[in-house]
C-alpha cells in the first residue's frame, strides 16, 4: 500500500473515466452515467483509503518530509535553455492537513454531483467528459506542491467549467460562462507572473550540488533558497514582494469570491446546472482560500502580518455585504449564492487571525461549508427541477405538500445559519474565537457577529416563504423527494450532524498542520525581519 | 448514594429525551401510537429528576459536582470541555423543567388529540426537553450557549407547529430573530471572557476573578461583559426591549405556551443570570435591576386591556420575569431563584387552565365570549384561582412568598442606596397584576356566558388535563416550600436547598452592602461566599413587614377594584375607557413597540438590503461589465486599428521599399563599367569630404 501512488490515481483517474466515456457511443447514456458514477465512487474509497494511512501527527506545510503519500520525480529537465539555463519541474503530489479535508470534501461533493447530475439529458456524453475532466483539475489543484503543476491544474479547472456552464447553463448560460471565464483568467494571470517572479528569484539545491531555479512550493517557502537580486526575493532591498503578495492574494481571491470581485458568482449560479452549483460552491469557491493558505501565507509571511487587518477587514465585508445582498433576493438560487458571499467570509476573518484557532475554524469552515452549501443547491434544485421556477414569492406552504423535503430543508437552513449540533456552528464558532483573539483582527470579529444575525433572517425569511404559509394551490401535484434525492441528501446530513456533534475526527486530521502553520509563519517573522534591516 | 450516581442520572435526564425525539420524528409517519414512547420517556426522566433532587438534597447538599469530558482540543490550552456542574440550584431546576415537561405530556395527549402531526409534536417537545435540560446542567458558558440556541429551534418549531397559519410562521421567526439580536450579545461576551479567561467553565471564570484577572484589565470591561451575557437573557427571557416575541409565541399550541413560554425556556434567562451572578458587579446589576423592573411594569400595564386570555397571561409572564431580574439586580439572588420555582407552576396552570378553556371552548381564545364557566369547568376553575391568587401575592400561596421577598428585597435595597424606584414600582406592578389576573378570572368564569352556543358544549377536561392541572395547583401552596405561611426566610427551601449566591468580582465594583466584612477570609477562599454586610441583614429584616402589608394591601386592592368592575359592575367600565381612551388604546396596542421596530429597524434592515443589492447590481457588477464594455469598444478600436495603421503601416513600408526598389533598379544595370565608375565617384566623394 505504502508504494501505491494514491494521489495519482485519486487525480487521474476521472481522466481515465473521460477516456471511457469518450468511448462509448453516444446512445449509452446509462452506460456513461454509471461510469462516472463508478469512478466518482471508487474516488472515494480512495479517499477513505487515504485517512487510513493518514498519520494525523505529520505536520507538513512547509516541510517535504512531513508530507504524506508524496510521489516526486522530475517531470520536465531541460539542460541548457537560452539564457534562462536549465529547467527543471517536479510532478510532485502530495497531502498534509490543510489539504486532506478538501480532497475528501472533493470526492464527496463530486460523487454526490454525479448523482444530482443524472437528470442531465443534453448531449450526456460531452457532459460527462466534461465533468470528469473538471474532477482532475479540482483533485489536482488540491495535492499538487509544485507551482507549475498547481498552475496546470488550476487552470485545468476553468475550460470544462466554461463549458458545464455555457452549453448545460440556463438561459444566460453564455452571459454567465465568459463571465465566470474572464474573471477567473483575469485572476490566474496574477497569479502567473507571480509564479514565475518567484520561479526567478528561489533555487533549489539539486543532489549533485547544482543550484536551479525552482517552482517547487516549499522550496519557496525557505528564506535560504531566495537569489540575492530576484525580483520576490526577501534579500532584494527593492524586492517587489508587496505587490505580488497583493496580486496573488487577488488572483485567489476572485475564486473565493471575495467583495469586490465577487458577481460572476450569482451569475454563474443561476445558469448553471444544479450539479455544477454544487460542485462551484462546493468545492471551486475553497480552491481560492486554499491558494491563500497554501501559497500566499507560508510563502510571505511577513507580508500576510502585514495585511491581516486587511483580509480581516474584507472577511468582515463578504460577511455582511453577503448577508445584506441575500436578503433582498428573489430568486432562491441567487439568494444561495449570495449567502456563499457571506459564508466564504467567515473563512477569511478565521484565516486572518494567523492562530490556531481562527486556521482551523477557517479550514473547517471551508469544508462545513462544502456540504453545507451542497445541500442548499440540491435544494434548489429539488424544486427547480418539479417546479421548473425559481421565484421566492411564488411558493409557499411546501412544508405541508413535501413534508420529507422541508425536514432536509429545515436541518440544512439551520446548519448554514450556525445551528449548534450541526457543522456550521463549531466553525463559525472557532472563527469568531480565532478572529477575537487577535488584536489586529478583534474589532472585525465583532462587527461579523452581526452576520449570525442576518444570516438568520434570510434564511428564515426564506424559510417562511418557501414552505411556511398555506399552500399555494399551484402546486398541489408537486411530490416529495424521489430515491435519488434522498441518496444525494442523507450522506450530506449525516456528514452535517456528525461534524456538529463530534467535530474531533476533522480538527485532528488539520490540527498538526495548523499549528505547524502558525509556528512556521509566526518563526519566519524574525527570520525575514532581519532580511530588512540588511 | 455516590457522587457517579448523580452523574449518571443527570446523564440519563439529559439524553434520554433525544432518544425519544429521534424515535417519535423518525418514526411518526409509520407507528400511530408512538407518541406514547415519548410520553414514556419523559416519565422516566421525571423519576429521575425526583431521585437525583432527593439524592442531591439529602446526601450532598454543599456540595458543588462537576464533571467533564474534552469535547476537542486545538492546542495545549485551547480545548472545549464539556460538562456537568451539578449544585442544588441544577437539581431544583431541573425537576421543575422534568415535572412541567412531564405533566405538558400528560396533558397534550388530549389537548392535540387529532391534529395531523400529533407525533411530531410530541418529538418536538423531546427535543425542547434536552435543551433546556442542557442549560440546566451545565458547567460552561460555552455549552450553555450552544443548549441556548437549541431551545431557540425548539422554540421555533413549537410555536410555528401549525405553520400553515401565517401568523404562527411569522411569530416563530420572530421569536428566533429576536432571540438572537440578544445572543449576539452573549456571544461577544463569551468572546471577551475566552480571550481574558482562556477557559468557559464558570468555576474556573470565577476563580480567576477572584484572584484579580480582568477583562482588559479593568473593572469598565468586567461590568460590560456581565451586560453582554446578560443580553442573552434580555432575549431568552423576554425582557424589555426585546419582549415583543412572547406574546407573538401564544401561537403556538397552549401547552407549549405552558411549558416554553410560561415556565421553563423564558426563566433561562433568569438561570443564566443565576449562573453568573459571580461575576456581576454593581454597575452591571444596576443595569439589570433597571431592565427588570421596566419589565416587570410596562408588559403589565399592556396587560390591563388585553382581551385574548393569553395574551393576558404572556404579559403577565414577561412581568414577572421582570420582577426575578430586577431582583437579581438588587442583589436578591435567592429570591430571584425562588420566584422562577413557584412562578413556574403557577403559570404553567394558569397556562393549561386556559387551554382548558380554550379546549372546551372550542379554540376559542377571545375572553368577551367566554363567562360563567365557573360551573360547567368547577376543576378548572378552582385551579385556576389558586394560581391567581398566587400570581397576586395572596398568603398561603407560593407565589406570595417569593413575591413578598422579592418586594423587601427592594425596599431593602432602598433604604440602602436611596435607589427607592424598585420598591415603589415592585408594589405598583403587585396592585396591575391582581387586578388583571381577576379581571381575567371574573370575566372568564363568573358571571353569566356570553356565547350561549360555546357555552352550551362546553365541559369540563378529561383527566389527562385536569390531572397536571391539580399537581400544579397543589404546588402552589406555601406548605411545599416553608412551614411558614407568612414568611419563607426560615424555610426549608431558602435556608437548605439554595445555595448561597458565591461573589467574585473585586470589592471595589461591589454595592456597599455586598462587601465581604472579613478581608481575609474572602482573598483566603478563592471563592468567597458573598457576605451580605451587617446593614444588609438589618435593612431586609426590618423591611419584612413594612412590605409585606403594603404588597398585601395593594394586591387586595387590585383584586377589589378587579370585582368592583367585572362582577359587581359597580363602576361602568366603558365610560371610564371613554374618558382615558389615550392611554387605554396605548396600552392596548401594546405601547405601539411592534409598529416602532416595523418602521425602524425592521424597514430600515430591508431598505439596506436593497440598497446593498443595488449597489452590487449597478454600481460593483456595473463596473464590471463596464470595464468589459470598454475592453470590447477597446478592441474594436484597436482592430481599426489594426487594420488602418499597423497594417497600413506595414503596406506603406513595403509601398515604400517597392517605390525605392524601382528607383535603385535603374542603377542596377549588370554593367561592370557603370560599376567601376560609380564606385570611383564614390570614393572621390568620399575623401573629399573627409
Amino acid at each position: 500500500m505504502n508504494n501505491f501512488p494514491i494521489l495519482t490515481f485519486l487525480t487521474f483517474l476521472p481522466i481515465l473515466g473521460m477516456v471511457i466515456v469518450l468511448m462509448l457511443p453516444k446512445k449509452q447514456e446509462l452506460s456513461i452515467k454509471i461510469t462516472t458514477l463508478l469512478i466518482t465512487g471508487i474516488q472515494i474509497i480512495l479517499s477513505i483509503f487515504l485517512l487510513m494511512g493518514y498519520n494525523f501527527s505529520a505536520g507538513g506545510i512547509n516541510d517535504p518530509s512531513s508530507f504524506q503519500f508524496v510521489e516526486k520525480f522530475r517531470w520536465i529537465d531541460i539542460t541548457g535553455f537560452a539564457w534562462i539555463g536549465k529547467i527543471k519541474i517536479d510532478y510532485f503530489l502530495g497531502v498534509d492537513g490543510l489539504s486532506t479535508p478538501l480532497v475528501l470534501l472533493t470526492a464527496i461533493v463530486v460523487f454526490i454531483a454525479t448523482i444530482s447530475s443524472w437528470s442531465i439529458d443534453k448531449s450526456v456524453k460531452g457532459y460527462f467528459a466534461m465533468f470528469l475532466l473538471l474532477d482532475t483539475g479540482m483533485m489536482g489543484t488540491f495535492v499538487a506542491l509544485d507551482f507549475f503543476l498547481f498552475y496546470i491544474f488550476w487552470e485545468l479547472m476553468l475550460l470544462p467549467m466554461y463549458f458545464l456552464i455555457g452549453i448545460w447553463g440556463g438561459p444566460r448560460r453564455e452571459y454567465a460562462a465568459i463571465k465566470f471565464f474572464l474573471y477567473t483568467l483575469f485572476g490566474s494571470i496574477f497569479i502567473l507572473l507571480v509564479m514565475i517572479g518567484l520561479y526567478f528569484s528561489s533555487m533549489e539545491t539539486l543532489a549533485d550540488g547544482t543550484r536551479v531555479f525552482t517552482f517547487n512550493m516549499l522550496e519557496m517557502m525557505n528564506p535560504a533558497n531566495y537569489t540575492a537580486n530576484g525580483i520576490l526575493s526577501p534579500l532584494n532591498p527593492n524586492n517587489l514582494r508587496l505587490i505580488a503578495y497583493i496580486a496573488l492574494f487577488a488572483g485567489f481571491a476572485i475564486k473565493i469570491p471575495m467583495f469586490p470581485f465577487h458577481t460572476w458568482l450569482p451569475d454563474a449560479h443561476v445558469e448553471a446546472p444544479t450539479a455544477i452549483s454544487v460542485i462551484l460552491a462546493g468545492v471551486l469557491l475553497k480552491m481560492g482560500t486554499y491558494g491563500i493558505l497554501r501559497v500566499c501565507y507560508p510563502v510571505f509571511p511577513e507580508i500576510t502580518y502585514q495585511l491581516a487587518w486587511w483580509i480581516a477587514l474584507f472577511g468582515m465585508i463578504n460577511i455582511i455585504y453577503g448577508a445584506l445582498t441575500a436578503m433582498a433576493q428573489k430568486d432562491f438560487k441567487k439568494l444561495i449564492a449570495y449567502s456563499s458571499v457571506s459564508h466564504m467570509g467567515f473563512v477569511l476573518l478565521g484565516m486572518a487571525g494567523l492562530n490556531t484557532i481562527g486556521i482551523s475554524g477557517a479550514i473547517l469552515q471551508m469544508f462545513n461549508h462544502g456540504t453545507i452549501t451542497a445541500m442548499l443547491f440540491l435544494i434548489v434544485g429539488v424544486i427547480y427541477d418539479r417546479a421548473h421556477i425559481r421565484d421566492l414569492d411564488a411558493f409557499g406552504g411546501l412544508g405541508k405538500q413535501m413534508p420529507i423535503y422541508t425536514g432536509f430543508v429545515t436541518v440544512a437552513f439551520f446548519a448554514a445559519i450556525g445551528l449548534p449540533g450541526l457543522s456550521g456552528f463549531i466553525s463559525e464558532a472557532l472563527v469568531f474565537l480565532g478572529g477575537f483573539g487577535s488584536d489586529t483582527t478583534r474589532i472585525f470579529a465583532v462587527i461579523s457577529t452581526l452576520g449570525i444575525l442576518l444570516g438568520a433572517t434570510y434564511m428564515l425569511w426564506t424559510m417562511q416563504r418557501v414552505y411556511l404559509g398555506s399552500l399555494n394551490e399551484k402546486w398541489k401535484e408537486l411530490k416529495d423527494l424521489t430515491a435519488r434525492e434522498y441518496f444525494m441528501l442523507v450522506p450530506l446530513t449525516v456528514i452535517v450532524i456528525f461534524l456538529g456533534v463530534y467535530p474531533s475526527p476533522m480538527l485532528d486530521l488539520m490540527n498538526a498542520s495548523v499549528n505547524a502553520m502558525v509556528k512556521f509563519i509566526t518563526d519566519a517573522q524574525g527570520v525575514y525581519s532581519a532580511f530588512n534591516s540588511f | 448514594m455516590t457522587e457517579s450516581v448523580l452523574i449518571n442520572l443527570s446523564n440519563a435526564i439529559l439524553f434520554l429525551p433525544v432518544l425519544g425525539f429521534v424515535v417519535t420524528l423518525l418514526l411518526g409517519k409509520k407507528i400511530k401510537s408512538i407518541y406514547l414512547f415519548e410520553v414514556f420517556i419523559l416519565t422516566i426522566v421525571l423519576l429521575a429528576s425526583i431521585v437525583l433532587a432527593f439524592g442531591k438534597l439529602s446526601y450532598f447538599p454543599d456540595d458543588k459536582i462537576t464533571a467533564e469530558f474534552e469535547w476537542f482540543r486545538l492546542t495545549d490550552t485551547f480545548a472545549i470541555k464539556l460538562g456537568f456542574l451539578i449544585d442544588n440550584i441544577t437539581v431544583l431546576m431541573l425537576f421543575v423543567v422534568a415535572l412541567i415537561s412531564g405533566l405538558v405530556h400528560y396533558f397534550s395527549i388530549a389537548y392535540m388529540k387529532g391534529d395531523e402531526r400529533y407525533n411530531r409534536y410530541f418529538a418536538y417537545l423531546g427535543l425542547f426537553t434536552f435543551s433546556m435540560n442542557g442549560i440546566v446542567l451545565t458547567h460552561s458558558i460555552i455549552m450553555m450557549y450552544m443548549f441556548w440556541e437549541l431551545v431557540g429551534l425548539s422554540s421555533y418549531l413549537l410555536i410555528g407547529f401549525w405553520f400553515e397559519k401565517k401568523s404562527a410562521a411569522d411569530a416563530g421567526k420572530k421569536a428566533f430573530l429576536v432571540n438572537r439580536i440578544g445572543d449576539t450579545g452573549m456571544l461577544i461576551g463569551i468572546l471577551i471572557l475566552y480571550l481574558t479567561y482562556h477557559t468557559f467553565s464558570f468555576d474556573q471564570i470565577f476563580a480567576s476573578i477572584s484572584a484579580g484577572v480582568l477583562p482588559f484589565n479593568s473593572d469598565f470591561w468586567l461590568s460590560v461583559t456581565g451586560v453582554l451575557l446578560f443580553m442573552g437573557a434580555i432575549g431568552k427571557s423576554a425582557q424589555f426591549p426585546l419582549h415583543v416575541w412572547l406574546p407573538d409565541a401564544m401561537e403556538g399550541p397552549t401547552p407549549v405556551s405552558a411549558l416554553i413560554h410560561a415556565a421553563t425556556m423564558v426563566a433561562a434567562g433568569v438561570y443564566l443570570t443565576i449562573r453568573i451572578f459571580g461575576l456581576l458587579t454593581a454597575d452591571a446589576m444596576m443595569f439589570i435591576a433597571i431592565i427588570g423592573m421596566l419589565s416587570a411594569f410596562i408588559p403589565a400595564t399592556i396587560a390591563l386591556t388585553q382581551n385574548d386570555i393569553k395574551k393576558v397571561l404572556a404579559y403577565s409572564t414577561v412581568s414577572q420575569l421582570g420582577y426575578m431580574v430586577m431582583a437579581l439586580g438588587v442583589g436578591a439572588y435567592k429570591f430571584a431563584f425562588f420566584h422562577l420555582v413557584t412562578h413556574a407552576f403557577f403559570k404553567a396552570c394558569l397556562f393549561l387552565g386556559s387551554g382548558s378553556v380554550i379546549h372546551a371552548m372550542h379554540h376559542e381564545q377571545d375572553i368577551r365570549n367566554m363567562g360563567g364557566l365557573r360551573k360547567k369547568m368547577p376543576l378548572t376553575y378552582a385551579t385556576f384561582l389558586i394560581s391567581s391568587l398566587a400570581v397576586s401575592g395572596i398568603p398561603l400561596t407560593s407565589g406570595f412568598l417569593s413575591k413578598d421577598g422579592i418586594l423587601a428585597s427592594t425596599f431593602a435595597f432602598g433604604s440602602l442606596t436611596g435607589y427607592w424606584i424598585f420598591a415603589v414600582v415592585g408594589l405598583l406592578v403587585a396592585m396591575l397584576t391582581a387586578f388583571y389576573m381577576f379581571r381575567l378570572v371574573v370575566i372568564t368564569f363568573h358571571g353569566e356566558p356570553r356565547d350561549h352556543h360555546k357555552f352550551e358544549h362546553a365541559h369540563e377536561s378529561p383527566f389527562v388535563m385536569t390531572m397536571p392541572l391539580t399537581v400544579l395547583a397543589i404546588l402552589s401552596i406555601f406548605i411545599f416550600y416553608t412551614p411558614n405561611p407568612v414568611s419563607a426566610e426560615q424555610g426549608w427551601f431558602l435556608t437548605k436547598w439554595i445555595d448561597s449566591p458565591e461573589v467574585h468580582t473585586p470589592n471595589s465594583t461591589r454595592f456597599d452592602f455586598m462587601q465581604s466584612n472579613i478581608v481575609e477570609q474572602a482573598s483566603l477562599s478563592g471563592h468567597g461566599e458573598i457576605m451580605y454586610s451587617e446593614q444588609y441583614t438589618e435593612a431586609m429584616h426590618s423591611a419584612h413587614y413594612p412590605a409585606m402589608f403594603l404588597s398585601l394591601f395593594f394586591a387586595v386592592l387590585g383584586i377589589l377594584t378587579a370585582f368592583t368592575f367585572y362582577q359587581w359592575k359597580k363602576v361602568n367600565v366603558d365610560k371610564l375607557v371613554a374618558s382615558v381612551k389615550p392611554l387605554y388604546n396605548f396600552s392596548l396596542n401594546k405601547w405601539f413597540f411592534d409598529e416602532f421596530y416595523q418602521k425602524t429597524f425592521v424597514a430600515g434592515l430591508f431598505g439596506l438590503s436593497k440598497i446593498m443589492y443595488w449597489f452590487d447590481s449597478k454600481i460593483v457588477d456595473g463596473i464590471v461589465n463596464g470595464s468589459a464594455t470598454v475592453t470590447h469598444a477597446l478592441s474594436i478600436f484597436m482592430g481599426g486599428f489594426d487594420k488602418y495603421v499597423v497594417d497600413g503601416l506595414v503596406n506603406f513600408m513595403a509601398y515604400l521599399s517597392g517605390f525605392f526598389g524601382l528607383l535603385f533598379r535603374r542603377v542596377q544595370t549588370g554593367k561592370v563599367q557603370t560599376y567601376i565608375v560609380l564606385v570611383i565617384f564614390s570614393i572621390i566623394i568620399f575623401f573629399f569630404f573627409l
